[in-house]
Order: C-alpha cells, then sequence, then structure tokens
C-alpha cells in the first residue's frame, strides 16, 4: 500500500506524461478525457485494488473496468506504473500491428479486463462481475469508471436499478464528472446528479476526483454501506494538468503537436 | 419448445454448478421448478434486455455460464450491440435464447415477429446460431450450448411444436441430421419449420419426387461436409425457414453453393421482406407467405419441371 500522497502525485506526474507522449506519437484525440482520470486511476492502483501485477489473472483479484474506453490511454499508462507490462508495449498505441487501440480490446495486455469502447457498457458488465462473485462466495471488488457524458446511455441506468435491487455492494461505480460531453456541457441534463443516485439506492459520496488522499481513503472503505452499491461522483477537470488543455473541448479532439508536447510535459513535471 | 429448453437446461445446471438463467421479465411460471431446484441461479433482471446481457457477460467474465432468455426478437435486437460487444467479442460462453422464432407470437403483430435474428445474430464473430427443429432436439441443444464455452443464439419455438424425433437423435452444433433421404432434390431446414418440409416431401413423392430432407439445426458454422454429400448427390438443394428470405438459411446456403461453385437449381422458402400487414395465427402468417407443405411442394415441382425443359 503506498497512501503517501506525494508519491502519489509523482506517479500521477509520470502518467501524465506517458499520456501525452502516446496522444502525439499516436496522433490520437481524447487526450483531455484521458487526463481527467489519472487520479482516479492512480489512487485505485496504488491505494485501492487488491491486484497483483505478477498474477494478473488470481480468482481474488479486485477487478476495474473502464466503461469510459476512450480514456484508455491513461488506464495503459497507469498499468505500465503499476508494473504490469513493461513501458515499451506503450510503442504499440495505435500503430499498425500494435495491441493496444484508442479504446482496449479484451484482455489486450494484463491488467485489462474487459473490451470497452462504446458507452454504457461497463456498468451492467460490472454488475454482471459482482453478481457472480456473490453467487460463487468470492469476496472481491468491483470498482467501474464511467463519464458523466456516458451517462446518457439508458443501459446505464437499467444497471443502476437493477445493482441496488440485488444488493451488490461489492460494485463501486465512478463517475468521472469533467462536466463534458463529446459536443456539450452536461450540468444542465445530469444535474442534480448525486440526487439520481441516491434516489436508485447507491450510497452515494462526492469528492473532488483530484484529491489523492481524499479519493484513496474513500475508495479503500468501499463498500460505504452494507448491502447497497457505491456511487462515487469524481468532480473533475477535462485535461487536468495541462493548463491550455484545462476545461478545453478542443481536446477532446486535437492530438498534442510536438510544441504542444514539449509545453505540456514542462507543466506536468516531468 | 418452451418446456423441452427447461428439461435441458434443468438437466445442464445439475451437472454444471456454472449454468445460470436470466430472463428479463418473460416466462411466467415456466422456470419456476428450475428456480425452486436452483436457489441463486435464477433472476429475473426485469423488463431490461440490454442489462441483462451486459450482466451476462459479466457472470461470464467472473466463471459462470448464463443463459438470457426473452422473446427472440427483444433478446437479439434490443441489445444487439451488447451481444456484440460484451459477449461476442470477449467470446464468453453465455447462450441466448429467443423463444418464439419465427410467426410463434402470429396475433402479438410484427413486434414480436422473429424474422431478421438468424440473419443479424449470424453476422456476428464468435457467435454459433442453433435454430433446433423439434422438442427432442431442443432439449439436446441446450445441453451442447451449455457445454460450448463460446457465444450461443438458441432460438425456439413457443410452446406445441410437434414431435419429429420419436428417439432423441444424435446431436452436435454444427453437425446437420438427415432426417429422410432423397435421390432427386434436397430439402434443407432450420428451426420449427421442419415439420412443413416434412410434409412437404410427403406430398412430393406423391409426384414422384424423391426429396431429401437435411435439417441444418445450425446455421453457424454451417455443416460444409453435409451440404457437399447433399449437393453431389441430388441435382437440386431447397431452404425452408420461418424467417425473413435475407440474410437467413437461404442466404447462407447461397453463399456456400456461390464459394463452392455449386450451380443448379435453388429456392428458398421463406418469409416476404415484409411486416406482416394483417394479424393472424402463426399458420395463417405461414400460409401467407408460402411456407406451407402444399405451397411448398407445388413450388418445388414448377423448379424441378422448369429445369427439366431446359
Amino acid at each position: 500500500m503506498d497512501a503517501d500522497v506525494s508519491m502519489l502525485e509523482a506517479r500521477a506526474r509520470a502518467v501524465r506524461a506517458r499520456v501525452l507522449r502516446m496522444a502525439h506519437a499516436g496522433k490520437t484525440p481524447h487526450v483531455a478525457c484521458a487526463l481527467s482520470s489519472v487520479d482516479i486511476l492512480i489512487a485505485l492502483y496504488f491505494s485501492v485494488l487488491r491486484i497483483d501485477p505478477a498474477s494478473p489473472a488470481d480468482e481474488a483479484r479486485d477487478r476495474l473496468l473502464l466503461s469510459k474506453g476512450h480514456g484508455c490511454m491513461a488506464q495503459y499508462a497507469a498499468l505500465v506504473e503499476r508494473g504490469f507490462f513493461p513501458e515499451e508495449v506503450l510503442a504499440e498505441y495505435a500503430r499498425d500491428g500494435g495491441r493496444l487501440a484508442e479504446h482496449p480490446g479484451p484482455q489486450c495486455v494484463p491488467g485489462i479486463e474487459a473490451a470497452t469502447g462504446s458507452l454504457g457498457h461497463g456498468l451492467p458488465m460490472g454488475a454482471g462481475l459482482a453478481l457472480a462473485a456473490k453467487v460463487r462466495g468470492q469476496h472481491h471488488r468491483t470498482f467501474v469508471i464511467l463519464s458523466d457524458g456516458e451517462c446518457y446511455e439508458g443501459s446505464v441506468w437499467e444497471a443502476a436499478l437493477f445493482a441496488p435491487a440485488q444488493r451488490l455492494d461489492s460494485l463501486v461505480a465512478i463517475v468521472d464528472y469533467n462536466g463534458w460531453s463529446a459536443m456539450d456541457r452536461t450540468e444542465a441534463v445530469m444535474a442534480p446528479f448525486a440526487d439520481k443516485w441516491r434516489a436508485f439506492g447507491w450510497a452515494v459520496q462526492e469528492m473532488d476526483g483530484h484529491d489523492l488522499g481524499a479519493m484513496a481513503s474513500a475508495l479503500s472503505a468501499a463498500p460505504c454501506e452494507p448491502g447497497r452499491p457505491s456511487a462515487v461522483i469524481a468532480r473533475t477537470v477535462k485535461g487536468k494538468g495541462v493548463s491550455f488543455m484545462e476545461d478545453d473541448l478542443e481536446w477532446h479532439y486535437r492530438p498534442p503537436t510536438g510544441d504542444d508536447l514539449r509545453r505540456a510535459l514542462a507543466e506536468v513535471g516531468v | 419448445m418452451r418446456a423441452a429448453f427447461v428439461r435441458g437446461l434443468t438437466a445442464a445446471a445439475r451437472r454444471d454448478p456454472r449454468i445460470m438463467l436470466l430472463t428479463s421479465d418473460l416466462g411466467y411460471k415456466v422456470f419456476d421448478a428450475f428456480a425452486g431446484e436452483f436457489p441463486g441461479r435464477f433472476l429475473n433482471v426485469g423488463v431490461a434486455e440490454a442489462n441483462m446481457i451486459g450482466v451476462a457477460a459479466g457472470l461470464a467474465l467472473g466463471g459462470m455460464r448464463p443463459f438470457a432468455y426473452s422473446i427472440a426478437p427483444f433478446a437479439t435486437l434490443r441489445c444487439l450491440e451488447q451481444i456484440r460487444n460484451d459477449v461476442c467479442y470477449h467470446n464468453l460462453p453465455v447462450s441466448i435464447v429467443g423463444v418464439g422464432g419465427g410467426y410463434s407470437y402470429g396475433p402479438n403483430g410484427p413486434t414480436h415477429h422473429a424474422l431478421e435474428d438468424i440473419a443479424v445474430m449470424r453476422a456476428l464473430p464468435n457467435m454459433a446460431v442453433v435454430c433446433p427443429g423439434d422438442p427432442a432436439e431442443t432439449e439436446l441443444a441446450v445441453m451442447a450450448a451449455a457445454a460450448r464455452g463460446g457465444p450461443v443464439y438458441l432460438r425456439i419455438g413457443r410452446a406445441g411444436d410437434p414431435v419429429v424425433h420419436r428417439a432423441p437423435p444424435s446431436f452436435q452444433i454444427g453437425q446437420a441430421i438427415t432426417i429422410r433421404e432423397g435421390r432427386d432434390c434436397t430439402l434443407i431446414s432450420t428451426g420449427n419449420i421442419l415439420p412443413v418440409a416434412l410434409d412437404a416431401t410427403d406430398r412430393l413423392r406423391a409426384s414422384s419426387v424423391s426429396c431429401g430432407v437435411l435439417n441444418m439445426h445450425t446455421v453457424k458454422p454451417l455443416d460444409e461436409a453435409a451440404l457437399h454429400v447433399c449437393s453431389r448427390e441430388t441435382r437440386a438443394l431447397f431452404t425452408i425457414e420461418e424467417h425473413s428470405r435475407i440474410g437467413g438459411l437461404g442466404s447462407a446456403v447461397a453463399e456456400w453453393c456461390a464459394g463452392n461453385h455449386i450451380l443448379g437449381p435453388r429456392l428458398s422458402f421463406g418469409a416476404h421482406d415484409a411486416f406482416a400487414p394483417l394479424t393472424g395465427s402463426q399458420s395463417y402468417l405461414r400460409a401467407r407467405n408460402g411456407l406451407t407443405a402444399e405451397s411448398v411442394a407445388e413450388m418445388i415441382v414448377a423448379q424441378l419441371a422448369r429445369v427439366a425443359q431446359c
């Protein structure tokens, strides 16, 4: 367990730098979407998840699904940071013949539990994983990271009804709430967001999704309430860590140029 | 076939503790005995097919072998992307069970008819498409699906489907069953229309046409060896299915013939490319689409006569 916040911050910087380099080298979009998830992933991989990179298929491991699959650069980079596979593999991102697509394939690399990319799939699958654990008498937890824009999808709310009804308290939904869908602000449609989850029967917490210490302690404590699944609304900033990308929808789409990359890496401090 | 499905699933669940049954709120009283015998392994997930398939995929990722049950169009089309991405992309042992193939839910109207499901399921990588021809095959198909270790679409009839096999046949996914040998032509059938195919060949015999019946219960993977035998030993291949003529068994066989340079007369009997304009029972709707023994036999006789004149 590495709960020391300054150590977590250093790891988050390393992951942000990798994300920026991947987006630049792969000339891919979604750099800002990945940056908003970095701190959530760092808290999970270094303070919360009971996992062992040396045995990624261990039956007793906690599961993590990145339902916002378009943010997977951050997950690939975090898996490298956690030791699941070597840094060199990142060079395969968005390359012909590579293993790392812009949305993760099933078990494309150790540590990826499921393929995602189309929104609204992760929470039902996570509910199924939690149900399997319950039926089989296992005690691991299942974490699912969603985006706020993803919550337009009806299947999210089908699963949101299902999980509390089945008392799946080993299931934790984390919404990376950066305030943007691909074209618009989400707040006018989603608010009051936490109330919706509460009304569906989830144990809800809202927090700053970039406060590594708070995220680590809140998520470690999951399940938050016996008999209920947990929802953590993590308020984040799209493009977090690079001032000229923060809260600017342009960076949902634009790959960083060489000059952008140099400026961004200087800000991240790597 | 519904009762046979439950019998087969019960047998499979007794043998394999990983078997679970999910339904999206359909099958009132049908699963009571199953739920009683296997507590915790039956779940009504509610009227939410997308969630049902996602949950089934998660269960399979977690080591279970779920069956997900609904009326065929809801089980396949409402949640198509979940079947594609969550089940087939991961190649998971999930069986999707569509009850009410073709016009089984006739008077319920076109929302409840399943006429595109084979076409759509067949296009998905890793998916096996199995359409048993009678209750005996249904029971065996369920057990075969439970043992397969990958995605299966199991398309069954409803209640009261006639029994074809007096004794249990040998049943393997991907291995067609020759029900009747013929010298002149072969009628290849899939799913719950099988009894009509057999009636049609009885009528053909009266017109001195010896027509075999090959029951292609698995539309994917297609039994190519059986097709080779039929195309070699009889001079015409016909297909019959209670499904659109677009994309189902007829298309699969036509694709196979084209790919293997097999020419010769072919007719594919199936539903018109249309939503049923008027309401009616399964037998009424079959008749409106030429899916009766009389009509099929007549068309085959006419086709063979036309070929003989050429």
